[in-house]
């Protein structure tokens, strides 16, 4: 209705498919899908209750399982993003070699941690809406905004379920930027974190040896020191490191190092 | 041949003309003068005030508004003898100031004054393309300072178009005042604030009768906020 629409209020008569297509085609986007549900949530269900009562002791639990290790932390010459490959479904290693950094744009990372599904969907989603940003206003999205992008769309389902714990790593306008934000909607800006279920170990290993002038050479060995010491302790953690270096110029690959060979180069001091 | 498609909003003629849209820049065209230049570290908005009645209160009358700190908006509207059209304005301005914040708090940056405008020219095309409605009779100068410091000046207009101006005018007589700024628009002659202040002084005096009672006049400065002038010692 045209008074609906000019005072600019929107009846709330839940997630009708008709209301959705609206909604998520209209070309001029401005809301960057903080007001748009990508997916109809089925009148009548209630994802939230559904999973309290499988995390409960008697009757069927269903563990969200946190399966691997990520780092990133800013330094004088940039932000080194760090992560591990294993991809693992239970006690089955599913891949050795799985991805965890999505490259959004040459200035942007994200890495993932969680459910590999929810990480790839919205990661990519948050990468269309980056691509979309550019082109209607002809500059390239700010970290905070692009992290802003991602806390919104996990908020909207808060609750039902969603598991990723992500790093938006990137450079802008501000200089270098370094956010984390993870299924709760939680979305904090700092110098260093550390997401998985190996996350303590690599956050021990990091912490001992951050050091803020550090030269470049020596930060990229404390990421992967960072890692291939939580994989050794994490069961879930393994595969190789991907080593990222976030310059003012963009990102490059630093290596791909298998994490035996790290642990085996390591070993002096060790046993 | 007009008088069969100017009904309806979302019908073309048969040369391509969208006769309520023109109808609506035609209401524009009776509106009081509003001129906007742009100088090298202010802006500067200048409107035309009409005569008010004895018992009507001044300061209820504004033109030129506030979108956010750093942009503000001024529009031309018509006397209160025929319908006013500042009721447009106001949905406008509204949907403008809640769209200014709702990037600061999504992008956690100000909105720069594109893209801005681009919401505004958006929201009155959407109004020349659906059936029920009317367009927005306005038009509107958008000037304000980007994130990095540039000044900047833009123009809309009924059908949703918008362009990048160096100094413009709109409503009564605008085509006498840009005619004026056409000749005297160069780099001295907004070499300093007051330069520019006093180029858009003069533009407007083109058309309306002089005295301070007649001219609204509003600057932003480079990092600071809208503010009104409202007498020559502020200069």
């Amino acid at each position: 209705m045209a008074l609906l629409d000019v005072s600019g209020f929107s009846s709330f008569s839940g997630f009708g498919k008709h209301r959705q297509a609206q909604l998520v085609d209209r070309p001029n986007h401005y809301s960057f899908g903080a007001k748009s549900q990508e997916f109809a949530v089925p009148v009548g269900v209630d994802p939230s209750t559904f999973l309290k009562s499988c995390n409960c002791e008697d009757g069927v639990s269903i563990d969200m399982n946190h399966g691997t290790t990520t780092l990133a932390f800013k330094f004088r010459h940039g932000v080194i993003v760090a992560v591990d490959s294993r991809a693992s479904a239970g006690s089955y290693i599913a891949s050795k070699e799985a991805n965890k950094v999505i490259e959004i744009n040459p200035y942007l990372l994200g890495t993932m941690s969680g459910s590999a599904a929810d990480c790839q969907y919205w990661e990519r989603l948050l990468a269309k809406e980056c691509r979309l940003y550019k082109l209607r206003n002809k500059q390239r999205i700010s970290v905070s905004a692009a992290s802003k992008l991602l806390s919104n769309m996990m908020l909207g389902y808060r609750g039902m379920g969603l598991s990723m714990g992500s790093m938006i790593c990137g450079w802008d306008k501000k200089g270098p930027g370094l956010y984390y934000v993870d299924d709760n909607g939680t979305r904090l800006s700092g110098r260093m974190f550390s997401t998985g279920c190996g996350n303590s170990y690599a956050y021990g290993v990091v912490d001992s040896g951050y050091n803020e002038d550090m030269t470049v050479e020596e930060a990229y060995e404390l990421g992967r020191r960072g890692i291939a010491h939580a994989t050794h302790r994490d069961a879930y953690s393994g595969g190789v490191v991907n080593l990222y270096h976030m310059k003012e110029d963009g990102w490059i690959k630093v290596c791909k190092e298998d994490v035996s060979e790290l642990i085996h180069r390591y070993r002096k001091g060790m046993f | 041949m007009a008088a069969r498609y100017d009904r309806a909003i979302t019908v073309f003629s048969p040369d391509g003309h969208l006769f309520q849209v023109e109808y609506a820049q035609e209401a524009v065209k009776k509106g009081s003068t509003a001129v906007g230049i742009r100088g090298k570290d202010i802006v500067v908005l200048g409107v035309e005030k009409k005569s008010v009645a004895k018992l009507q209160e001044e300061r209820t009358v504004r033109k030129i508004c506030a979108l956010d700190e750093h942009v503000c908006m001024a529009f031309p509207n018509q006397s209160t003898v025929f319908i006013s059209l500042t009721a447009d304005a106001r949905i406008v301005i509204n949907r403008a100031r809640v769209e200014c914040q709702s990037h600061r708090l999504t992008v956690e940056d100000p909105v720069t004054v594109e893209y801005i405008t681009r919401y505004i020219a958006t929201l009155k095309q959407r109004y020349t393309q659906s059936n029920g409605r009317r367009p927005f009779g306005i038009s509107a100068l958008i000037v304000g300072f980007d994130y990095d410091g540039t000044p900047r000046l833009y123009q809309t207009d009924p059908s949703g178009t918008y362009h990048a101006w160096k100094a413009n005018a709109i409503g009564r007589s605008a085509k006498t005042v840009r005619e004026f700024l056409e000749k005297n628009y160069t780099d001295e002659a907004i070499a300093s604030d007051n330069d520019a202040i006093k180029l858009a002084i003069k533009a407007l005096l083109e058309v309306v009768q002089s005295g301070g009672k007649n001219i609204e006049l509003a600057v932003i400065r480079r990092n600071q906020p809208l503010k009104f002038v409202t007498s020559p010692s502020e200069l």
